[in-house]
């Protein structure tokens, strides 16, 4: 079934191309249209509220006591007000490390090893359903992150630092691709993630099922592969670069609406 | 909006990007951390965040990155368009997923970012567009004295495009290795030789 969602995908976004060359985004808005009833991330929601309620880990224990933000088990809203300042670790933490935090304290399993484990492997598997579950219980909602903390205002300064730091072998930065409005690598549109880029779109769009590969990617994993794109080394689960970076992205998307967990090719 | 928030005075934030960026990547593959490191270019240009560095600087930079340029050994400047337009295509290269760091192993990634024929529309907007880059410029032979000029400039900007903008985003294809001199040469005839794609 997948296979076939991908197949598809990939003749709209050729008959695109064929057609012309303003953007894959008619493909894809044709093939949102198609799938409008079907989101394919609707399989992750349903296993990750499954998890949510799940007792697992050493103690036993549900994560239905997480405090995302709002106090402990409240998850509708959570979402986009995240990343932001926790009383408890003394920590920024965007909603994966929070996420973390939960699974070590009430279930007392091991964040280090959560966080080394492969994207799409073992308790990753669980992190993509959590996370496409409690983004689905902020759909619509605008986002909203909190400035007020000085550790927020201090990692909002340190994100739009590393958004435009250049290094590696080809002097990449996120701003390479994403400090300019309407502008595209070959046909893909890139969000200008500087400002407000609109509803739904660059950091109001992730988590996101993405066709081509049958996969639900976290804002973790996007932020992974952006960096394998720049060619930079290897940012690690939940570090504080990648966190940094959702303070920057999040503020900057004060007001703009999610449509997590979205549909990408 | 809130990123406008006034800063709490105090952190050295150059010290704190530094130390998160220390504690936050690790070596995979080919993408060692030494990658992090930056040179006065890409220091400068990541402090300006997206605006022009201090004219000082900008000049500095630009006559480091014209002096690093090394002209064709054999004084020869094109080579077969016909490999250059498959190293345009070419996207591949340099990531923690590529098996070495070798110019074998590296495409130019042109079409990321350049229009460079009419035919191919699938191509990326944040360069300019390529497209009769050699006809515009009126080159009709580009080993004749006439379109040495031209083809100089060509060459550099390829080799090192910062030489004449200090913080251009495009990568510095010879200084940094990525392509070999027969590379660079196949995409110079790509965007020089009147019978390439590009010119047509």
């Amino acid at each position: 079934m997948l296979k076939i969602l991908s197949l598809l995908a990939m003749a709209v976004l050729s008959t695109a191309a064929l057609a012309q060359q303003k953007s894959a985004a008619d493909g894809i808005a044709e093939y949102r249209a198609m799938l409008a009833d079907g989101n394919p991330a609707e399989l992750f929601e349903a296993r990750g509220e499954d998890l949510w309620k799940k007792k697992r880990g050493p103690k036993n224990a549900s994560l239905e006591q997480c405090d995302l933000g709002k106090g402990p088990g409240v998850v509708k809203g959570a979402f986009v007000e995240l990343p932001r300042w926790f009383a408890d670790t003394g920590k920024v933490q965007d909603l994966e490390s929070r996420l973390l935090t939960c699974m070590e304290t009430l279930q007392g399993l091991d964040a280090k090893v959560i966080a080394a484990t492969p994207f799409g492997k073992g308790e990753q598997v669980g992190m993509e359903g959590l996370t496409a579950w409690i983004s689905a219980e902020s759909k619509g909602m605008r986002f909203n992150l909190s400035q007020s903390h000085t550790q927020e205002k201090v990692t909002y300064e340190l994100g739009k630092r590393t958004f435009f730091y250049r290094a590696g072998p080809y002097d990449f930065s996120c701003a390479s691709c994403h400090a300019q409005a309407g502008k595209r690598i070959r046909l893909q549109d890139l969000p200008e993630l500087t400002k407000n880029p609109g509803d739904g779109v660059g950091f109001a769009a992730w988590p996101a099922y993405r066709v081509s590969s049958g996969e639900l990617w976290s804002m973790q994993r996007r932020l992974n592969d952006c960096y394998r794109q720049q060619r930079f080394p290897y940012p690690g689960y939940a570090s504080d670069v990648t966190i940094a970076l959702g303070v920057y992205m999040g503020v900057n998307a004060q007001g703009a609406q999610s449509v997590a967990p979205a549909l990408k090719r | 909006m809130a990123g406008c928030a006034t800063l709490p005075p105090g952190p050295n934030y150059a010290e704190l990007v530094k130390q998160m960026m220390d504690a936050s990547f690790r070596n995979e593959g080919i993408a060692t951390t030494d990658r992090l490191i930056q040179d006065q270019a890409n220091a400068a240009c990541s402090e300006a965040q997206g605006a022009n560095p201090p004219d000082a600087v900008v000049e500095a930079i630009q006559q480091a990155a014209l002096k690093s340029v090394r002209m064709p050994s054999d004084g020869k400047f094109t080579g077969d368009w016909r490999e250059g337009a498959k190293l345009a295509q070419n996207g591949r290269g340099m990531t923690w997923t590529d098996k070495t760091a070798l110019p074998k192993d590296n495409g130019g990634n042109c079409l990321n970012c350049h229009q460079v024929t009419k035919e191919e529309l699938s191509y990326g907007t944040i360069g300019p567009s390529l497209y009769h880059y050699g006809k515009d410029r009126g080159v009709l032979d580009p080993e004749s004295p006439e379109a040495r000029p031209i083809v100089e400039y060509t060459w550099t900007k390829i080799y090192n495009a910062k030489s004449y903008n200090a913080c251009s985003g495009m990568p510095r294809f010879g200084h940094a290795g990525l392509l070999d001199e027969k590379q660079m040469k196949d995409l110079m005839a790509l965007l020089l030789d009147p019978k390439s794609p590009v010119n047509r």
